[in-house]
């Protein structure tokens, strides 16, 4: 009996990840390549089958129609899942503030997939997401990149270790004793730095008898030094964003900055560094280091050639996370083109996040992440009507 | 010289300042009056800081008049916010968790860069309150966006002669862990506030009593004399309350001593929208994009907007700045509109519900002939995200106008823009909403 029960169990799970889907769209945004009006979309095994007009639909696949159509969204840099709706110490795990560095922390042993935010997001139309460690520590630990459906850890995860977050800032010298002042903060990030490529060097060693013991924090540091992971420094004022320029310079590691505040600022400088940036949420509150944002930032730096990615960021209150949609609306209400505005939350992330071959765009062969919109996506009024993830729907109905 | 130049400068910045002495007519533009119907082409005039005429295209100008061609355009009220904290409100200290006698009005810097996000967003009356972390947190302000020098200048006497009403709050955040001074539980928060109240009664009955004979009138006392006004209905209670339990618990103290109060941020409200209707009570949303950040905002919905309006209850809105910014004061309606409400009573939440809540309902919030000339002009539909605000107008002063750069930064922000050396910005954002 037991075993009967079992097949029949799992076998809707296979027909709902082995479905054959055939979206009809009045409008796809494939951000690869042009719009396509009246255009078809082809699902199968997970994966986007074609895209285009000449389409014919196989009779076993299953009909989808919407107004409009676009990859789904991937949120550049959030803490959603690690940081959980309810605000209280038990849902609260993106800041470990024992100590102000702390490059071991995995945020894989942290992610809930079954949070309350998760599906807040995901029903707004975010299947994929950089998360993980916060803002407020030197190094906080390590981010990850899931993708935004229910299960386990290990089933829902794209990278387990995506870039070391760090912080340069005020909310540092917040949260810690020391560092207190700018200059403890960098003193104490080179420190490390330094330990660690001592560390590198001894570990490079054929020499067995002459390598260290393993230092869990160091291996994560070497991990940066050796170019395998980003940091992701989020900076704000001009000063911090150049301290995290002439670090990343120092040690030739490769910088992601996150926040940003005054980037618009440090064009050139950024630009000779090779920074890529991660742009703080349009409507983020423009009090302590980023009083001086402007939400013309996406547009001036899109502007400049640099591509742009749109976060939620981290919340401390009230929201507990923000709308990526939202955000990237009014980004284009302050300057950004339409194509620019939905590139920076789909194809651009994707590719800063180095998974621009399975999402970010609506291209065969791809992960089949997919948004049906009721109009315009970026629209006051427009409602998210269903959400795919790996060609299964995860969302129906209008919101 | 110098002295010379600056003379000049001041003549010219109050001439600048002042409202037409000719009347201004706005012709050609989709006039919101919220009054009544939209008018398509319509014709606005106002006059020395006033609502002459509003009419369908073509109606009457007056002779002399400035004729400013806004065609395309859209014109609706200026916005009210009835719940900010723009300016520095502050209020009660940890001394006590009832503040009857705080006033905002010793606290607001009236010349703040804060109230540039307002003009920014189209925002022209607003209620400044003292924050939510006592049960009684003090009184509060109603001020319009004038140039303001001292806090007088920007004040706004109601229809029942005061300029504020009192801020209360249940729930979590008036909740503190210092015995005999704050609240640990609900029920010790309702016991004293109803406690001061009976006091406020029997301070009542003694000024009552005293009729015309001053010397037979109670000693002065500051806590008694706000609540008094409380009772005799002439200020109102702007109530924060988020979970529909305390929602009930608000509208019973109401009930007890004979107040109205307007029931603020009300994110359960969908759940008890036909008690809150029943009640004849009106509620000022905040518009909050995700659920949480706080446990009594875990069940907080778009659809609470709808279900009110759906419930009839009188429905406004709200940006509790800095938790939700005032220049996108329009979004807030525009979301809730999203989740069911109908356009009418949106448009109807940012203006006049909220001036009703003020009790300034007969002065502002519609464009109504002799009510305030303030309003503002967009450049499309207020429910778009591809429209702006383009000027707010004050008592007939163009505040705001997004052509001149100056005041296109504060919309955008920039650098040195915005400066916590000219702003008074609301400190203790945990405490809040």
């Amino acid at each position: 009996m037991k075993k009967i029960l079992n097949i029949f169990l799992l076998l809707p799970l296979a027909f709902a990840v082995q479905a054959q889907i055939a979206i009809k769209a009045e409008m796809i945004y494939p951000v690869s390549g042009a719009p396509i009006r009246n255009g078809i979309v082809l699902v199968k095994n997970g994966k986007i089958e074609s895209i285009g007009t000449n389409i014919t639909i196989p009779s076993s696949y299953k009909i989808y129609e919407t107004k409009v159509l676009t990859p789904g969204l991937v949120d550049a840099r959030s803490v959603v899942g690690l940081s959980g709706a309810l605000n209280i110490p038990i849902d609260q795990d993106q800041l470990e503030k024992s100590t102000p560095i702390q490059p071991d922390l995995r945020a894989i042993d942290a992610y809930n997939p079954e949070e309350t935010l998760v599906k807040v997001i995901r029903d707004y139309g975010v299947t994929t997401i950089h998360t993980g460690h916060g803002v407020g520590a030197l190094v906080s630990g390590q981010t990850m990149i899931a993708k935004t459906k229910t299960g386990t850890v290990e089933t829902v995860t794209v990278q387990p270790f995506s870039m070391l977050a760090m912080t340069i800032g005020p909310s540092v010298s917040s949260n810690f004793t020391s560092p207190g002042t700018k200059a403890k903060q960098i003193a104490m990030i080179r420190t490390q730095l330094i330990k660690a490529q001592g560390y590198l060097k001894k570990q490079s060693n054929k020499d067995s008898s002459k390598t260290l013991a393993t230092d869990m924090k160091l291996d994560a540091l070497v991990k940066l030094l050796q170019g395998e992971v980003k940091a992701l420094v989020t900076a704000n004022s001009s000063v911090d964003i150049m301290s995290a320029i002439r670090l990343a310079k120092e040690f030739n590691f490769k910088l992601v900055l996150n926040g940003a505040a005054e980037a618009y600022r440090l064009i050139p400088e950024i630009k000779n560094a090779n920074a890529e940036i991660i742009l703080h949420a349009t409507m983020a509150r423009n009090g302590g280091d980023m009083v001086n944002m402007t939400m013309e930032s996406a547009s001036l730096l899109t502007k400049a050639g640099i591509a742009v990615s749109i976060e939620t960021g981290y919340e401390g209150y009230v929201p507990k996370t923000r709308i990526l949609i939202f955000e990237a609306a009014e980004a284009m209400a302050f300057g950004l083109s339409f194509e620019e505005a939905l590139k920076a939350v789909t194809l651009n992330p994707a590719r800063l996040l180095g998974i621009a071959d399975k999402v970010g765009s609506i291209e065969p062969g791809k992960d089949a992440d997919l948004v049906f919109f009721n109009g315009d996506p970026f629209e006051y009024l427009s409602k998210v009507c269903g959400v795919m993830i790996d060609g299964v729907m995860v969302k129906e109905g209008c919101q | 010289m110098i002295k010379r130049f600056l003379f000049v400068s001041c003549m010219l910045y109050t001439g600048f300042v002042q409202a037409q002495d000719k009347p201004q007519a706005f012709t050609g533009a989709l006039i919101y009056p919220i009054s009544g119907p939209a008018i398509p082409g319509g014709v606005l005039v106002v006059h020395k800081g006033k609502i002459v005429s509003v009419g369908a295209a073509g109606s009457s100008i007056p002779a002399g008049a400035e004729v400013i061609d806004v065609t395309g355009k859209v014109i609706m009220p200026g916005l009210v916010d009835s719940h900010s904290h723009l300016g520095g409100p502050q209020g009660g200290d940890a001394s006590a968790a009832l503040n009857p006698d705080a006033r905002a009005m010793d606290a607001v810097n009236p010349t703040s860069d804060g109230f540039k996000k307002a003009l920014a967003g189209g925002i022209t009356t607003i209620n400044i309150m003292p924050g939510s972390g006592h049960l009684m947190s003090g009184q509060t302000i109603y001020v319009k966006m004038r140039e303001g020098k001292i806090i007088e200048d920007i004040l706004i006497t109601n229809e029942k002669g005061v300029y504020g009403g009192l801020k209360m709050a249940n729930g979590t955040n008036p909740m503190r862990t210092t015995p005999g001074v704050f609240p640990g539980t609900r029920a010790k928060s309702a016991a004293m506030v109803r406690e001061l109240f009976i006091k406020a009664q029997e301070y009542k009955k003694k000024i009552e009593k005293a009729g015309t004979d001053s010397s037979k009138l109670p000693e002065r006392d500051l806590r008694m004399e706000s609540l008094v006004e409380v009772l005799n209905g002439k200020r109102v209670v702007h109530f924060h309350t988020h979970k529909a339990n305390d929602i009930l618990t608000a509208i019973r103290l109401g009930k007890e001593f004979g107040f109205k109060p307007v029931l603020h941020h009300v994110s359960e409200g969908w759940k008890v929208a036909d008690e809150i209707a029943a009640a004849g009570i009106a509620s000022s949303i905040i518009t909050i994009d995700a659920p949480g950040g706080k446990l009594e905002a875990m069940q907080v919905s778009l659809t609470t907007g709808a279900a009110l309006e759906k419930a009839g209850a009188a429905v406004g809105f709200h940006t509790d700045d800095g938790i939700t910014d005032s220049r996108f004061f329009l979004r807030s309606a525009a979301l809730m509109a999203r989740a069911g409400m109908s356009k009418e009573k949106a448009l109807e939440g940012l203006t006049l519900a909220g001036a009703k809540m003020l009790d300034l309902g007969s002065r502002i919030g519609s464009l109504q002939k002799g009510k305030d000339a303030d309003f503002i002009i967009l450049n499309g539909d207020p429910f778009s995200i591809y429209t702006r605000v383009e000027q707010t107008w004050v008592e007939g002063i163009k505040r705001w106008d997004i052509s001149r750069p100056a005041d296109k930064a504060f919309l955008f922000g920039g650098y040195d823009v915005y400066s916590p050396i000219r702003g008074e910005f609301h400190q203790h954002v945990d405490e809040e909403q």
